[in-house]
């Protein structure tokens, strides 16, 4: 639906209009995600640009296939879709705290922030769990002529070509992977999280001050509407880090 | 109902128009997210069984993901139209906001492209110093292995 200016006085400089009529902390966190977005644009497109000048890059499927509790199952994309879905759900809930905050809704406002911090925090413990379980899970490799079992680092990690008929224990050695691979994946997930981590401090500062009344007073619940944009902007951006490093 | 602008007096507000309309709204663009979601997941999941079977075409392989990155694009102005509003601000702040994204258009493609042109000139031969691989330190991507 498009918004119409209040064309009470229609010199733009006489003053007593917002420009696009919009409130300027709302048009500065626009510009300030415009800015974030072009930082993190930035770090996938030079994961892209290694990605593509390599012979070899890790398989994600083969790399990502675990799920909690699931033991060695082979569940490729699982556990990153259901990262994926919470992210969308606390999306959603926090759409409809801004909707509450329009009709001055208070203990609407508060349920529904509620439920977006719970989806914040259940993010962050599956990315914990996916971090410890790729630094934590060791594979065999042949580096340096020794046969050796690593995990995922941000200086080596297991996830290279198999190497033909090299057995070890059973299990089949691998050469070492490509080494950025470590740096970019915990590197960008990592700001990734540091950004969900400060959206679920803002979204708890701002809970707070819904229950003690402070949005009320004022009269409005702008603030709540500029943390749900923040909030969107860290589930966009991980619309494009899944995309980038689970799916294509 | 709407909001009093105590201290706001140089904004006018004029947003969603009434409850259930709104609230209908974001369920229908939340399942518009989601179906798109499961048809990225469904396609994953096919380049997945494609790498396992020897039948195995790159360029298909290739269209799949850009099908998939043009979706993931689909969800990115829904997110952003909907869910942030954005398709319901002024139309020259949207215009603010989205001419200067333009820019990744070129950014990705020439990144990508330099990428790939490093890719060729390491593997034809192309480097600038015509001496053999003697550096012990030379990174991974100099073995050539499998191709993905």
């Amino acid at each position: 639906m498009a918004t119409a200016q209040a064309q009470v006085d229609t010199k733009w400089w006489s003053g007593g209009k917002s420009p696009f009529n919009v409130e300027y902390g709302k048009l500065m966190m626009w510009y300030f995600l415009m800015s974030d977005a072009f930082t993190f644009g930035a770090f996938l497109i030079s994961y892209g640009t290694i990605r593509f000048s390599q012979n070899y890059w890790p398989d994600p499927n083969h790399v990502f296939n675990a799920f909690p509790f699931a033991g060695h199952a082979n569940l490729p994309l699982a556990f990153v879709s259901l990262m994926t879905f919470i992210l969308i759900v606390s999306s959603v809930t926090m759409v409809l705290a801004v909707h509450a905050g329009h009709h001055m809704d208070k203990k609407g406002v508060i349920k529904w922030m509620a439920w977006t911090i719970v989806g914040g925090i259940a993010f962050l413990a599956c990315q914990a769990w996916e971090w410890t379980h790729l630094i934590t899970g060791e594979h065999v490799v042949m580096m340096d002529g020794k046969i050796q079992e690593i995990g995922t680092t941000v200086t080596k990690n297991p996830w290279g070509p198999e190497i033909p008929g090299l057995m070890h224990e059973g299990h089949q050695v691998y050469k070492p992977g490509p080494v950025a691979f470590g740096g970019y994946f915990f590197g960008i997930t990592g700001f990734h999280g540091f950004h969900v981590l400060s959206g679920v401090v803002i979204n708890i500062i701002m809970l707070l001050m819904t229950i003690n009344g402070v949005f009320d007073r004022k009269g409005h619940y702008l603030m709540i509407e500029k943390a749900g944009l923040y909030w969107h902007f860290v589930d966009l951006v991980w619309v494009f880090v899944f995309l980038c490093f689970y799916l294509i | 109902m709407d909001h009093s602008n105590t201290d706001l007096a140089e904004v006018t507000f004029h947003h969603a128009p009434g409850g259930d309309e709104t609230i209908k709204r974001i369920i229908k663009t939340t399942v518009i997210l989601s179906v798109i979601t499961l048809i990225e997941l469904a396609l994953g999941f096919g380049i997945y069984y494609m790498h396992k079977s020897p039948d195995y075409s790159h360029n298909l392989v290739l269209f799949i993901k850009g099908v998939i990155v043009i979706l993931s694009l689909l969800k990115a102005f829904y997110i952003v139209g909907v869910f942030m509003h954005l398709g319901d601000e002024i139309r020259n702040l949207i215009t603010t906001i989205v001419v200067p994204l333009l820019l990744f258009v070129w950014f990705i493609a020439a990144f990508l492209w330099d990428g790939n042109s490093w890719k060729v000139l390491r593997n034809t031969e192309g480097r600038s110093k015509p001496q053999t691989e003697q550096k012990q330190a030379v990174p991974e991507a100099k073995k050539p292995g499998g191709v993905e």
